[in-house]
């Protein structure tokens, strides 16, 4: 089984040196594409290699590039999105603390695709770890002439340069990272105009994910067939997925991509944490519908998670076993969500912190049965298109699905006027594999 | 402008910032950074500072550094505590770090010590999921964390 | 064109617009808050919802914000569908969450775009049983008051204040369900326009305090359609009275005069009219008040029949008082009451505007041209809504890119975010510093003459067959270069200037620029701000300078003036006057508010402002403009023109009581001066009636009328008629849109906030129902045969011992009745002169300290600033305040120790 993405990670987590890098062929596409390789072919290549984004919204990769006009003057900006910050989501962590050079490689390869001649990486305040490597791998590929002007000779120029956030989750947004580069308020802006048209600056420009670029070396080295095949299912490549919550070894592991979501959690976590069940899980991180005991067997990829009512977002599950309350849980997630609203349009700004006090009412024991009303429509008019941008509709999918699935909990909170789940006592014990 | 207070450090700091992009006030969020690191937080005379330095209005600059929860817009102690409150630490057990750093500094959330110490907050998700629950102390990052550990932790900030 | 189909129905409409927009040209009732006609879409408050069919077949369709869709060809959406009215009714209610139950006691309540959208959506029950989201409040100024515990997180206070005007001390601060709108601690908001927010603001977060301090519903006003008396621009407001007092002034929309929008002098200088400073009772010149009644008055005045009488005339007095007293003196009796400066100057901008090629840009035309230079004109402070203007020309060249990327221009954040930084040309010359400098190409400060020579600079440079200049500095050259470079290439350029640099040569700079652009361009402008809400008026009705009329009385050869509306002590200097006043038997003054010139009055006629009369101003483009009576004032107060005629009857043995209206009177000017020839025509003459009624200046729910003179007679007293329009002063009458020049208020069904005034355009943003009123009486392209002016100043050099006295402009504090205004008074700076940092140190004078100078006799003492932005040379002095003595500036200072 291959590894594209961590075979280089050691155990320690060392980051490789950039001459252990290119020892282990690091850099290769690089070289590749800038001997000769235009850079429609390279757009042509991912697009063939069916590279979809893993920022969460499984966009296709090459097809976003190719929005980008070629003939436009400079600057043109790439920027990698590094703000991960969706709740139960830890897999660009591992990318950019383990394999710097990997990212900027990979970023090489897009920028070059889109001609752009700046880039960013717009990390997240709290990865100082990942804030230290990259500063280190970028200076590297500075010394060694893989950043600059004129790279490897090839009259191709590209500057990279490390900006850290100050926080808010709404900076993963593509448009709302524009912004916040920008030195502005992070709230999103309309689309059309898209990045790839009038981007940062007013200039054209591309987000792409952190583990979406780390792909782009290897795409480039091996050909996009063997990109296809990596995979068990016609969504290409390998994914790191990621399992956290009550199982026996919560961790995050490189796998072919439609690997089943038990594989997930029986295999690779080590099954649910003894004494507890199954009850349910998000399958990508907050903003995504819980699958439940039916859908273990769905393949853990874009089109058949979307087809269990879901969706793959970032691909790092988190648990709710059978002790843990589900409202309270969802309660949690909206709380982040209303917490973390720009508050730029109506329905978000309102309506989540809303559901919020619903939530938090009905979990207390003060709640009224119309209250599952009142969420029942913050999830129809939260929706997709409702609101300016997909924060909000994404905080309403574990809110539509957990009222589907667990409605006797919610239920039963109201009739009983109390949460039964408070009591219950769990040690946590868990080991770690890396 | 000319700025009297910033420190000749922090002007070639926020100056670097300012040529990785276009024009002056795009690196405002730089610039906060740059002042908040030596001086823990944002007071109202440093915004005015720096937002003089970069040709803003205080309420230009304010506008920015009240959206972003990092930047510190009213004093912190030495050391601040982020508790990751999101949902992987929250299955895992957050409430009882958070119960018992409550009970330990004697403060709640968005509160400081009065030996100015430690300020408390609440953070979303710090992105080890896999090792919750987890909080972050200045730039370390504490993981897999038990009720039992937290005063060893502590211990190391004075 | 498109097709449009709304809710089955086929509609013709303008393509390129968006959904919202034409939905509501269209007279549907969709409702909004975020979406501004001015400011263009942003998509925050989600409430303009409406479902769209990808086909015939698509029978869910989908939700949309209209004000972000642009109209498609044979599109189909719905109104009316289920959802999208469920979901509007939704954002209501998520609004409501937070936003108190106070309408009740709320300065919005009754006018609130909130209220109306709330009845609009049908939300009515609350189901959000949880504790409302509260806010500190801060304190802005004398003219702003704020609430914000109302706030609906629309963002158009910031999207005005800092985007449209250019402000820096308002924006929208922290984030989620805690955003707040305000400043970044409490202060005077600083911006000049920063009354706007009352009405841009759709809810009661920003109110006008001034009317706070007399605060009554708007629906209980009685209101006119009126025109700004403080500046030359001649913005259409509306003007609101209550219980015999001004209580309030809003927008009256005008496509091409001022759109939506009045700067602060505007809207807030109004309390004059109430301040103590009125005057309310004739008076006689012993002072004392008793016994004296108007009859006795006017026999006095008749006395004086058959003697030489004198008419000194104003440039804040309508056409029609002008008109009145010039035929009562006589053509060889009536002096214009302005300076010898503002007099040549006004005759000079009345010819180029008459004769010359270019076309007088409309604000309207600055805002849409493509390439400004701005000469010798400080605009914030002496035009400031063209300055406004001005700041949207700007965007002009940079809008091209947004169209071109296929991006709508009403989709504003998307097109600022490709313009980031980007601004079209503007070039600005000027004697200091200028608030539009933030947004110039580049800026110039310098003495007028070396302004009007860089103006010839340029000119010679478009046209060679305009004069030349010598002796030019490489800057000079460059700059006169790069102007003249950027004008040619523009599409619509236009060249602002006018007379408060008191200089003949900068103004002549400017009509070579425009003459020879004009040559080359056939679409270029002028624009050339005078003095006064009528300095253009009073040029036309045309009469000798005031130094003359000076000359006349010094000669002995004068019994009495009659001096019409105006403060000689503010157009010539104190001795003169004084001289004049004492060498003249009688002085008769007709006034509204103590001034120097009333306090020496023999005799004094109290008359109506603005708000009490009927009247008609030229503005500074040669518009015509007719501004009604709001009320008729008590102790039988009348207009002066009224007043004038009255006089007639006494002194002249053919005299105009024929005249029994406005319209007699505007009939007869019309019919006598050429020039102004139509000036009758812009309003409906008073006989018309619309379906039998006349249009009344009290809406429907007007309350109380019978009962709140209770207190004095229960008996309901009869309103006024009015002779002078076919207006009523009671709330019957025509219910219906009254023609475009005669709207008194903007109301529609369900429509009781200002935003009504969508329903009145013809297209929303347009032009007013019927075409925007008013008459221009300068055409473009009249007279194409271009004469230059020849003569160049000399530089500047700077004397010693001399400093040159230039005047300086404030906004507030420069306008005489503004000032009086209560809430202005406060914005009024301290006097202080300005010079360069040079002349501070050879004078070793130190910021804020006093220097001492002489100008035409008179002392000065005055509190020194140091500036770069002034010429070395030259002091900046600040004129029309009132511990500032008038000069008739530019002159030279007399440096004393
Ligand atoms: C509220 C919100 C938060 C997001 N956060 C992230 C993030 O932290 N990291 C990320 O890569 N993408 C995030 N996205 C997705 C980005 O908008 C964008 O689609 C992505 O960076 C594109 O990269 P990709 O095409 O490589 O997936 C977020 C989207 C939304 C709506
Ligand atoms: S203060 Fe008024 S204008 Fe500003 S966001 Fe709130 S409701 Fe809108
Ligand atoms: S008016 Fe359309 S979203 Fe606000």
């Amino acid at each position: 089984m291959e590894k594209p993405l961590t075979k280089h990670i050691r155990k320690d987590q060392r980051p490789l040196s950039l001459k252990e890098y290119e020892k282990v062929g690091g850099y290769e596409s690089v070289r590749k594409i800038l001997k000769g390789i235009s850079p429609k072919e390279v757009q042509k290549i991912v697009i063939d290699s069916n590279l979809r984004g893993r920022g969460g919204a499984g966009f296709g990769t090459g097809l976003k590039w190719s929005f980008v006009p070629l003939d436009v003057l400079k600057p043109k900006y790439l920027i990698a999105n590094a703000d991960e910050m969706e709740p139960g989501t830890f897999k660009d962590r591992i990318l950019l603390e383990c394999t710097p050079h990997q990212l900027i490689e990979g970023m090489i390869v897009a920028a070059y695709a889109i001609q752009a001649d700046v880039s960013f990486v717009f990390l997240r305040w709290a990865y100082k770890t990942a804030a230290d490597t990259i500063t280190k791998a970028i200076h590297e590929a500075y010394e060694a002439g893989y950043l600059g002007k004129n790279i490897l000779q090839s009259g191709y120029d590209l500057e990279m340069h490390l900006h850290t956030g100050v926080g808010r989750y709404m900076c993963g947004e593509e448009t709302a990272l524009l912004n916040s580069l920008e030195g502005k308020r992070a709230t999103p802006r309309a689309k059309p105009p898209f990045p790839q048209i009038s981007g940062l600056f007013g200039k054209p420009t591309i987000v792409n994910n952190v583990e979406t670029l780390c792909c782009l070396p290897h795409i480039i080295n091996n050909g996009a067939d063997w990109f296809n095949e990596l995979s068990l299912t016609n969504d290409s490549g390998t994914k790191i997925y990621g399992v956290s919550g009550k199982v026996k070894k919560p961790g995050a592991w490189e796998l072919p991509m439609g690997t089943t979501l038990r594989e997930l959690i029986e295999v690779h976590a080590g099954g649910m944490a003894d004494g507890l069940k199954f009850r349910g899980a998000l399958p990508g991180g907050a903003s995504t519908d819980f699958l439940v005991e039916d859908h273990l067997d769905v393949k853990m990829d874009y089109t058949h998670v979307a087809a269990a009512g879901s969706r793959l977002g970032t691909g790092t599950v988190v648990i709710l076993d059978d002790k843990t309350c589900p409202v309270g849980f969802i309660k949690n997630l909206e709380h982040f969500f209303a917490q973390e609203s720009c508050g730029f349009c109506t329905p978000c700004r309102e309506g989540i912190p809303w559901v919020e006090k619903i939530l938090n009412s009905i979990e207390t024991g003060e709640g009224r049965l119309e209250d599952l009303k009142l969420l029942e429509f913050h999830t129809k008019y939260l929706g997709p298109g409702n609101t300016f941008c997909a924060f909000a509709p994404g905080a309403m999918e574990p809110l539509q699905s957990g009222l589907k699935y667990f409605r006797e909990d919610f239920e039963r909170h109201i009739q009983e006027k109390k949460c039964e789940f408070k009591n219950f006592k769990f040690q946590v014990s868990n080991s770690v594999e890396s | 402008m000319p700025s009297k207070m910033l420190t000749t450090e922090e002007i070639k700091e926020i100056n670097h910032a300012i040529e990785l992009v276009p024009y002056k006030k795009a690196a405002c969020i730089e610039a906060l950074k740059v002042v908040q690191q030596n001086r823990r937080w944002v007071s109202d005379e440093s915004l005015k500072e720096v937002a003089a330095f970069m040709e803003m209005s205080p309420e230009e600059l304010d506008s920015v550094a009240t959206f972003y929860n990092l930047i510190f817009r009213r004093p912190v102690g030495r050391h601040v505590i982020l508790l990751c409150d999101s949902i992987s630490c929250w299955v895992m057990g957050y409430e009882k770090i958070k119960n018992s750093l409550n009970e330990k500094l004697g403060i709640e959330f968005g509160e400081t010590t009065s030996d100015d110490r430690f300020t408390l907050l609440p953070n979303p998700c710090l992105g080890t999921c896999d090792c919750a629950p987890a909080l972050m102390i200045d730039n370390d990052l504490y993981r897999n964390l038990t009720i039992e550990q937290l005063d060893e932790i502590l211990s190391k900030y004075k | 064109m498109s097709t449009l189909y709304i809710d089955g129905k086929p509609f013709e409409v303008s393509s390129g617009k968006n959904l919202l927009e034409t939905c509501l040209s269209l007279g549907f009732d969709l409702p909004y808050f975020c979406w501004h006609p001015a400011l263009g879409s942003v998509g925050a408050c989600r409430q303009c919802a409406v479902k769209v069919y990808k086909d015939e077949n698509d029978k869910r369709g989908r939700l949309i914000m209209s004000c972000m869709e642009p109209v498609t060809n044979n599109q189909l959406i719905s109104i009316d569908d289920v959802e999208a009215k469920e979901f509007r009714d939704h954002v209501i209610e998520w609004l409501m969450t937070n936003h108190p139950h106070d309408c009740a006691v709320c300065d919005e309540g009754g006018s609130c775009h909130l209220q109306d959208m709330t009845v609009m959506t049908g939300h009515s029950y609350r189901k959000f049983t949880y504790k409302k989201r509260t806010y500190k409040n801060q304190q802005l100024g004398p003219f702003i008051n704020h609430e914000m515990n109302r706030c609906i997180q629309c963002y158009r206070c910031v999207r005005f204040y800092k985007d449209y005007a250019g402000g820096k001390d308002l924006d929208a601060f922290a984030s989620r369900n805690k955003v707040y709108f305000g400043r970044h601690e409490d202060g005077v908001l600083e911006s000049e326009f920063s009354g706007n927010l009352a009405e841009v603001c759709p809810t009661g977060v920003f109110t006008d305090k001034t009317l706070k301090q007399h605060y009554t519903r708007k629906w209980d006003l009685t209101m006119a359609p009126s025109i700004c008396q403080h500046c030359s621009l001649g913005c259409n407001i509306i003007a609101g009275e209550r219980y015999g007092s001004l209580r309030m002034i809003a927008n009256r929309y005008h496509g091409e005069v001022n759109g939506y929008f009045l700067c602060d002098r505007g809207r807030f200088g109004y309390e004059y009219v109430n301040a103590p400073t009125r005057l309310k009772i004739p008076v006689f010149q012993n002072g004392s008040t008793e016994d004296v009644n108007i009859t006795r008055l006017l026999k006095q005045i008749s006395s004086l029949k058959g003697s030489t009488i004198i008419g000194i005339g104003s440039p804040r007095a309508s056409l029609e008082s002008n008109y009145v007293l010039k035929k009562l003196v006589g053509e060889s009796n009536f002096y214009l009451g302005v300076s010898e400066t503002d007099y040549r100057l006004t005759n000079l901008i009345l010819e180029i505007l008459s004769k010359g090629p270019a076309r007088p840009y409309s604000m309207k035309d600055v805002e849409e041209s493509d390439a400004v230079f701005v000469l010798g004109e400080d605009l914030t402070n002496t035009a400031p809504m063209l300055a406004l203007a001005v700041r949207q020309s700007v965007r002009q060249q940079p809008l091209k890119k947004v169209e071109s990327a296929k991006i709508s221009l009403w989709n504003d954040a998307a097109a600022r975010e490709l313009i980031q930084n980007e601004k079209g040309p503007l070039f600005l010359g000027t004697i200091a510093f200028t608030k539009l400098e933030d947004v110039a190409t580049s800026t110039c400060h310098a003495s007028p003459d070396d302004l009007a020579r860089i103006g010839f600079a340029v000119a010679h440079l478009i046209d060679p067959g305009s004069s030349p200049v010598n002796e030019l500095t490489e800057l000079e050259k460059s700059l006169a270069q790069n102007i003249a470079n950027t004008l040619l290439k523009a599409e619509r350029p236009v060249v602002i200037s006018g007379s408060s640099s008191g200089s003949d040569a900068v103004i002549k700079a400017a009509a070579n620029i425009s003459a020879a652009l004009q040559k080359k361009k056939s679409n270029s402008g002028i624009v050339l701000v005078v003095p006064e809400c009528n300095s253009l008026g009073l040029g036309l009705i045309g009469g000798q300078s005031l130094a003359k009329a000076f000359d006349e009385s010094a000669k002995g050869k004068v019994e009495a003036a009659i001096i019409l509306e105006n403060d000689l002590y503010r157009h010539a200097t104190l001795p003169a006057v004084d001289k004049f006043i004492s060498s003249t038997k009688n002085i008769v003054v007709l006034d509204h508010t103590i001034n120097a010139t009333t306090r020496k009055a023999t005799i004094l006629i109290p008359t109506g402002t603005f708000a009490e009369a009927d009247g008609t101003l030229v503005n500074n483009e040669g518009r015509a403009q007719r501004f009604f009576q709001v009320y008729e004032p008590a102790n039988g107060i009348k207009e002066s023109w009224r007043w004038l005629i009255q006089l007639s009857e006494g002194l002249l043995e053919k005299n105009f009581n024929h005249w029994k209206n406005q319209a007699d009177v505007i009939q007869s000017l019309a019919k006598e001066i050429e020039i102004v020839k139509g000036v009758d025509t812009i309003v409906p003459p008073p006989h018309v009636r619309i379906n039998g009624q006349r249009v009344p200046r009290q809406s429907h729910r007007y309350s109380g009328r019978t009962s709140m003179l209770a207190n004095i007679n229960v008996s309901e007293s009869k309103p006024p008629e009015d002779s002078d329009s076919s207006m009523s002063y009671t709330m019957e009458g025509f219910r219906g849109q009254p023609p475009s020049s005669m709207i008194p208020f903007f109301w529609s069904p369900g429509w009781n906030s200002v935003q009504s005034v969508n329903k009145y355009q013809e297209e929303v943003g347009a032009s007013l129902r019927g075409g925007d009123p008013g008459l221009r009486l300068f055409n473009p392209g009249q007279n194409n045969s271009v004469k230059y002016f020849e003569t160049i100043p000399e530089k500047f050099e700077a004397v010693k011992g001399k400093l040159l006295a230039v005047p300086l402009h404030h906004i507030f504090g420069s306008e005489e009745l503004s000032s009086k205004s209560d809430a202005v008074s406060k914005r009024i700076p301290q006097a202080y002169v300005i010079i360069n940092g040079e002349d501070a140190s050879s004078l070793q004078a130190s910021e804020g300290e006093e220097i001492k100078f002489e100008i035409d006799g008179q002392s000065y003492q005055l509190p020194v600033k140091i500036s770069k932005e002034i010429q070395k040379g030259v002091v900046g002095i600040p004129i029309g305040f009132a511990d500032v003595p008038y000069a008739d500036l530019p002159a030279w200072a007399i440096l004393k120790t």
